[in-house]
């Protein structure tokens, strides 16, 4: 196990200097001055070019670039062109605000999907089976700039129950969770189920079934712990996709996370900003998948002596 | 595509109706020019945001544009992009994940690793940063969605390649003689298409989301064009008074998703041969 993760850990190294890399050049390499953007078109040339002198930008790309490589192997990120502040700060004050909501949004999925994938694997082709296959595609098919506003007009403007965006309380939770959670628990529900089935099938369950369990009962203590084992893994790299913030959830409702900072650093043309999100979401990427091995190795021990 | 694959795809439950609405679709967003009702970008600022009347059947927007027009011409956009970005991803990706998996070694790892780093980018992250760069525009968008699309494709073609690549009949073209690159086109390469195809239906559809999702940003399509992101998130901001700006639209992406998610599950249904045992199993009894 642990020469397991010590080799992944040597893997992911080269990847995360490569995301690095690369991240400069696209940022520094495409059209459009964050100069003109930050003091307008209109400026006058010497304002510019000062500004392009204390911002650093007057200097060779590969001295940029050193500097860039060099403060990350330091652990910083730079300052941000707008506002100032350290990137670092500015990314791990946004954080919280996305580690909550994809939170959240896991739970919601988790608690539409696992009852919902249960009853329809138990009954194969019955109604129940067919509802939650209907569920499931029409989920898998709207996108959450759809989900979205549908939830916003039917509980914000109709039922006037919950704001219909901003960052506060958990009444503001809800309907951003809604919208991510209800699209991956479509796609949980329909692995589960597939998963399921496949498990329901082998000598295992059909054997307690024999020696007199009931049929629900074999499935949900025999069956499931072992049809999770795949579930799990999508489980994780979706939660992963999560916490690397969900540019348009987040710009629906107004929520203050990694992917609103990442579109609002973007827009401004701020370099430090972009490359410090860009760089801190691989990283949290990298991590993730890593995790979902080592997990995905734990659940399953035919992995873990291979 | 043979025809015992196709009229199983058929009896798969949605796939032939998404196959159908594909195909209006298609028609509608050829023919747009000629049956639309109305210039999609003509204004009429008195009669902004009314709803549907005899005239404009699904209502006009703030501007007093005409939606059914618009969406007709929106959904020109969708499907460029959709079928632009599968094809500029797929063809680099089956010829990377072709060469990877048959010649192994360093190419393999080489192309693995490039594959490894482009997907620790979030995806529609890397395609917001392209085309907020390089300007919105209907091929800036197709190729931000095709840097990172080619990918999937490589990989799966490369696990395809791994797995024929042991044949028996690819080990007797070998053994004949037959070049690399012949045995590749010749023997290779057609019996792993399957699962490439039935992804890059489902590919498709996530592009035409992806599309919908830039323009949503203001990343899309440059107006006054039509897109069906742009529609809803101009909509979005009368909500309270005009919901139909927003559901027009919203509608009309999720049944095309939905489309080419219920074809992409009867293509796979009927292509794995799996599946198609048991199904004759059950059929038979």
């Amino acid at each position: 196990m642990t020469r397991m993760v010590l080799a992944r850990l040597r893997q992911a190294v080269p990847v995360v200097l490569g995301v690095a890399t690369l991240v400069f050049l696209l940022i520094h390499m495409v059209p459009g001055d964050p100069v003109d953007a930050m003091l307008g078109e209109s400026a006058v040339a010497i304002d510019k070019a000062e500004l392009r002198h204390e911002l650093k930008l007057d200097r060779p790309l590969l001295s940029q670039y050193a500097e860039f490589m060099t403060g990350i192997a330091r652990g910083d990120l730079g300052v941000s062109f707008r506002t100032r502040e350290p990137v670092a700060r500015e990314i791990l004050s946004r954080f919280p605000a996305t580690l909550l909501l994809a939170s959240a949004s896991l739970a919601i999925a988790l608690m539409i999907a696992v009852p919902l994938g249960i009853a329809a694997a138990l009954r194969p082709r019955s109604w129940v089976d067919l509802l939650c296959g209907t569920s499931a595609m029409l989920g898998l098919s709207m996108p959450n700039f759809v989900i979205g506003p549908l939830l916003v007009l039917l509980f914000s403007i109709q039922l006037g129950v919950f704001p219909v965006s901003g960052y506060g309380g958990w009444r503001h939770l809800v309907l951003p969770a809604l919208t991510l959670g209800s699209g991956m628990s479509a796609i949980l529900m329909r692995m589960l189920r597939s998963s399921l089935l496949e498990e329901v099938g082998q000598e295992y369950v059909r054997t307690a079934i024999a020696k007199g369990m009931s049929a629900t009962r074999a499935v949900v203590r025999h069956a499931l712990p072992n049809a999770l084992i795949p579930v799990a893994t999508v489980l994780g790299l979706q939660f992963g996709a999560l916490l690397a913030g969900s540019v348009i959830t987040e710009t629906i409702f107004s929520w203050p996370g990694i992917g609103r900072l990442m579109v609002q650093a973007i827009e401004a043309r701020d370099y430090p900003l972009v490359q410090g999100c860009v760089l801190f979401v691989a990283l949290l990427t990298v991590s993730v998948n890593l995790l979902v091995d080592l997990l995905y190795a734990r659940l399953d021990p035919r992995i873990r002596h291979e | 595509m043979s025809s015992g694959v196709f009229n199983r795809m058929l009896r798969h439950r949605g796939a032939g109706a998404g196959l159908a609405f594909l195909g209006l679709l298609g028609a509608a967003a050829l023919l747009a020019p000629a049956i639309t009702p109305f210039d999609p970008a003509a204004q009429a600022l008195d009669a902004g945001l009314s709803g549907a009347s005899a005239a404009h059947w699904l209502g006009q927007d703030r501007l007093g544009r005409d939606i059914l027009s618009r969406l007709l011409f929106g959904g020109r956009i969708s499907l460029a992009v959709g079928l632009g970005t599968v094809a500029l991803s797929i063809v680099p990706g089956t010829v990377i994940g072709a060469l990877s998996g048959f010649f192994g070694g360093r190419i393999d790892t080489l192309f693995m690793r490039l594959c490894d780093l482009l997907l620790a980018f979030p995806g529609l992250l890397l395609a917001i940063a392209v085309t907020a760069m390089l300007g919105p525009s209907l091929p800036h968008v197709i190729f931000a969605l095709s840097a990172l699309g080619w990918v999937g494709y490589a990989r799966l073609m490369r696990g395809q390649v791994l797995k024929v690549r042991e044949m028996e009949y690819v080990q007797a073209a070998r053994a004949t003689g037959a070049k690399p690159l012949r045995l590749i086109a010749r023997h290779v390469l057609p019996n792993a298409l399957s699962p490439l195809i039935v992804e890059a239906t489902f590919g498709i559809g996530r592009a035409v989301v992806a599309e919908a999702g830039l323009s949503f940003l203001g990343l899309g399509v440059t107006p006054p064009t039509p897109s069906w992101g742009s529609m809803i998130a101009e909509g979005r901001h009368f909500l309270f008074i005009a919901p139909h700006l927003t559901l027009a639209p919203g509608i009309a992406i999720m049944l095309t998703v939905m489309a080419f998610n219920f074809v992409g599950d009867g293509l796979r249904d009927a292509m794995d041969t799996r599946t198609a045992g048991t199904t004759a199993v059950r059929d038979g009894r």
